[in-house]
């Protein structure tokens, strides 16, 4: 593409990556959540394959380091799950809630919102996240390598 | 009849997709055909969940005056809504690939010619 | 015979809109009401989307994992170039 749009994506692509984090990490506040964040996250990286073209991304992350980076995330989901199995009584039980981490109960009704809460749903947000992250930017970048040779 | 207008767009939207899906014979056609019928599936979802003046189930900056449990709009259609839509994208993600790899074995996407087993 | 197919199953589809409950009054919502009223007690989040999602049907959020990663690593062993 040409340098002005090369120049912009450069230049937006941290906002973007930074408002994915955003929507992951208030995903038990606001609207939105691990699989919103992710796709936010996944478009960026698509932004970079239009402007800069899929063979120049690929030198900075590869398909391969991408679908380790899903893994992780599925590997995280089901070491919690296992936790709650092992720590409370069945498995994905929310064994977090009352804890000092992530554990505060907000009042009933409406209230401004409080970070430091939701048990293990944050920590589920942030593992469904890089799932969603590494899976379509892989797809994705795949899908461009495979399309042909330009730029 | 005329409450009911979500209902028959979803009937419209399935009806649009199950043509393409039927009459067409081109793959990505095709594909474009089921994604229509899914997007009619999850409108059709949210449609089942809604209540009359409803407020999305957040109590995060919560305007005053809404009633708990009535005022709110259903949250577990949402959130197999959420669910489906990551499905329909990993589908469409399957689907683009092998169809990319038909056109590359057989040199077409009609779906009639592909049934014929060249090599 | 897919144009039989086809009118049979639009007329499917306008009965079941026919006997459908009006539009924005749910028939019978309890167990939505009772994961509004509890939801803030039971998991701690305010989005009660939210916590469907990861806590109530937390197995289907992991089958749905499930669904995501097996496509996509369908897709990336389709899509594997072949070396020249």
């Amino acid at each position: 593409m040409t340098p002005v749009v090369r120049t912009i994506a450069a230049l937006i692509f941290p906002f973007i990556i930074i408002f994915s984090f955003y929507v992951i990490m208030h995903g038990h506040l606001t609207p939105g959540g691990g699989f919103q964040g992710g796709a936010i996250g996944a478009s960026a990286i698509v932004m970079l394959i239009v402007a800069y073209g899929a063979r120049n991304v690929k030198k900075k992350a590869k398909e391969e380091s991408l679908s380790i980076f899903e893994s992780i995330g599925g590997l995280v989901f089901v070491i919690v799950g296992i936790i709650g199995f092992v720590a409370a009584s069945s498995f994905l039980y929310n064994f977090l809630v009352g804890e000092p981490l992530f554990g505060t109960i907000p009042p009933f009704g409406s209230n401004p919102g409080i970070l430091n809460s939701g048990g293990i749903l944050p920590i589920l947000n942030i593992a469904v996240g890089m799932k969603v992250i590494g899976g379509l930017a892989s797809v994705v970048l795949v899908m461009a390598l495979a399309g042909g040779d330009e730029e | 009849m005329i409450y009911s207008i979500p209902f028959y767009t979803v009937i419209i939207l399935i009806l649009v997709g199950m043509y393409a899906m039927i009459f067409r014979r081109n793959l990505i056609k095709m594909a474009i055909g089921l994604t229509i019928v899914e997007s009619a599936v999850n409108l059709f979802l949210v449609t089942l969940g809604y209540r009359e003046g409803g407020v999305a189930p957040i109590y995060t900056n919560l305007p005053s005056g809404i009633k708990i449990p009535e005022g709110m709009v259903l949250p577990v259609p949402q959130a197999l809504t959420l669910t489906s839509i990551v499905i329909g994208v990993a589908i469409l993600a399957l689907m683009l690939s092998l169809s990319i790899m038909i056109y590359r074995h057989y040199g077409t996407l009609d779906s009639k010619k592909v049934r014929r087993l060249k090599e | 015979m897919r144009w039989v197919a086809f009118v049979v199953f639009a007329a499917f589809l306008l009965f079941a809109a026919y006997e459908l409950h009006p539009f924005g009054e749910p028939d019978d919502s309890r167990m939505d009401d009772y994961i509004i009223s509890n939801a803030q007690n039971e998991t701690a989040a305010n989005n009660a989307v939210t916590s469907v999602v990861f806590d109530y049907r937390g197995y289907d959020t992991l089958g749905e994992a499930t669904v995501l990663f097996t496509a996509i690593a369908g897709a990336l062993v389709v899509l594997r170039r072949v070396k020249k």
